[in-house]
């Protein structure tokens, strides 16, 4: 057990080094110019250097505004509408048809549309992102409520619990596993469209920020901003799961690290 | 108090449709324990859901104290087989206790004396802050039964639900019913598809025939109480008993005698 989990530490830790000191070297090499792709070497310190400015930071927290307030809006409209769907046949016979037609519509479709009607607004890369964030979550609460234990509702009723109390006493939770999957998957979308707004409408931001650096030739800055996304992304990933894991600890899945 | 008469249920329409039930009556009377006996697959369950009003019948009704039940009654109670199901491994115990108090009209108060009485008369005190999915089979169970009691119904409907716990517990847990009777002074119905229990347990057993399931024969039980598994399983009164309901149900398995009918196969049965 504690070998095991040594051994785990090590592949992870290593796997990380192997993938850095590959880029330092393929960049060094010059297998692709310093020019287009800057050692990992110079991409962190250049890193490093913006983390001193405040200006970093407030891009950083402007991308992180985007993705919470569209994954907010998803979640607060994809849950509720989730479970009515899910609970009534009849509701989700109902919209069915709208629901196949909006959902294949890439988001990055959207963007042309919104560049032209909200502009370069916080109410824009909110809504790509929330468009983005809402389907998967809306499409695992269906699930979720579908799959709720007969025997459970049944208990419920017979015990004279209200269709709206079994809502949230029996449906809802039982149904949590599968929203927790939805915002894992639509946490990564919300990220992602959030980024896409700002890199394609100019929404101010960490994708903002990486459109200037491209537009004024300074690769330093254009990775050492990606780099900053995808640490973003990975604190996100971080915080979430320990979140569901908390929420979860009654689940199966999760009970041998509890128990 | 409570009667069936005539119930029968369909599952579905048409050439694929399942007769659970033909035709089932009997009464349950005040403060009585009566057992419902037969084979898997007669309808037991079926006909405890058209008793507790979760489900129509499609012929017959179901009268509680004169009055037809539609939807599930205030004075009923119902404990499932499967409590890995029925109850919520999210919630506590305490909260899963809580389920059928919280929209009764109740001070928090006597909630709490009501979760806590319960739990105490099935033994589980110590475990209230417990999730279920960290106790046995048989302390679930109990759970399930301390929330059935602290809903204080009058009479306490049971489905098998000894039927996935060991025979040592399942033994216990049969006493452990028989004393929270006394104590509560509740009418129980309760089935089951072992023969034993049923005698053991009650003051009558009512035996169903394979589907299409009518009542083959309803058997007094006038064994003295309280019971014991011991003194009371070794009373040639309860041997007979067993031995009857046994025959009744054995009588109704397709052709036993064709069986028997075939010469010397080899092959021991
Ligand atoms: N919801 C249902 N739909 C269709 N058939 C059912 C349903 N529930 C039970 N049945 C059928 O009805 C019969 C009786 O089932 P059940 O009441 O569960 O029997 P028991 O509890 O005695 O084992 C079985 O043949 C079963 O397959
Ligand atoms: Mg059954």
């Amino acid at each position: 057990m504690r070998l095991r989990r040594i051994t785990d530490v090590l592949i992870f830790v290593l796997s990380i080094v192997a993938a850095l000191a590959f880029w330092e070297a393929i960049s060094r090499t010059g297998v692709i110019s310093e020019k287009d792709l800057p050692a990992m070497s110079t991409t962190f310190s250049e890193l490093w250097d913006l983390m001193q400015t405040g200006t970093f930071w407030h891009a950083l927290l402007q991308t992180a505004r985007g993705w919470a307030l569209g994954l907010g809006v998803a979640a607060a409209l994809a849950i509720p509408i989730g479970i009515v769907l899910g609970s009534s046949d009849f509701a989700a016979r109902a919209f069915r048809v709208p629901i196949e037609f909006l959902r294949p519509i890439p988001s990055a479709a959207l963007i042309p549309v919104l560049f032209l009607t909200l502009g370069t607004t916080l109410q824009s890369e909110i809504f790509l992102a929330a468009f983005g964030a809402f389907w998967p979550l809306l499409i695992q609460t269906i699930y979720g409520v579908r799959d709720v234990d007969p025997v459970a509702l049944d208990t419920a009723r017979s015990f004279g619990v209200s269709t709206f109390e079994g809502l949230y006493r029996i449906k809802l939770p039982s149904a949590v596993p599968y929203i927790a999957t939805g915002m894992r998957i639509s946490s990564g979308v919300a990220l992602i469209l959030a980024f896409t707004a700002e890199l394609f409408m100019g929404n101010p931001g960490l994708g903002q920020k990486v459109n200037v650096a491209q537009a004024f030739g300074l690769e330093n800055q254009l990775y050492a901003y990606a780099l900053a996304t995808g640490f973003l992304g990975l604190a996100i990933h971080v915080v979430s799961t320990a979140a569901e894991r908390r929420a979860l600890r009654w689940h199966p899945s999760q009970r041998a690290v509890t128990a | 108090m409570l009667e069936t008469k005539g119930i029968a249920k369909i599952y579905g329409t048409g050439p694929k449709a399942t007769h659970a039930l033909e035709d089932v009556s009997f009464t349950v009377t005040d403060g009585e324990f009566v057992c419902v006996v037969g084979p898997s697959g007669c309808g037991k369950t079926t006909l405890l859901k058209c008793i507790a009003g979760l489900m129509r019948p499609t012929r017959g009704e179901v009268l509680l104290r004169g009055k037809r039940v539609v939807e599930p009654p205030e004075e009923l109670a119902l404990v499932f087989q499967d409590y890995s199901r029925s109850l919520m491994p999210w919630s506590t115990v305490r909260n899963n206790v809580l389920l059928p108090l919280r929209h009764k009209r109740l001070s928090t108060a006597e909630r709490k004396a009501l979760v806590a009485e319960s739990l105490g008369s099935v033994g589980l005190t110590r475990f209230i802050d417990h999730y279920p999915w960290q106790l046995s089979g048989g302390m679930q169970q109990r759970v399930a039964i301390a929330r059935a009691l602290a809903y204080q119904p009058a009479i306490l409907l049971m489905d098998e639900p000894f039927a996935s716990v060991d025979a040592q517990t399942r033994g216990d847990l049969e006493d452990l019913v028989l004393r929270v009777r006394e104590q509560y002074g509740i009418t129980i119905l309760f089935v089951t598809h072992d023969i034993d229990e049923s005698v053991y347990l009650a003051d009558r057993v009512v035996v169903l025939t394979h589907s299409p399931t009518t009542v083959k024969e309803i058997v007094g039980v006038s064994l003295p109480r309280p019971r014991d598994q011991i003194a009371t399983k070794e009373l040639a009164d309860f041997i007979n008993l067993r031995g009857h309901v046994y025959r009744l149900i054995r009588r109704e398995l397709t052709p036993v005698t064709s069986v028997d009918a075939v010469p010397n196969s080899g092959t021991p049965v």
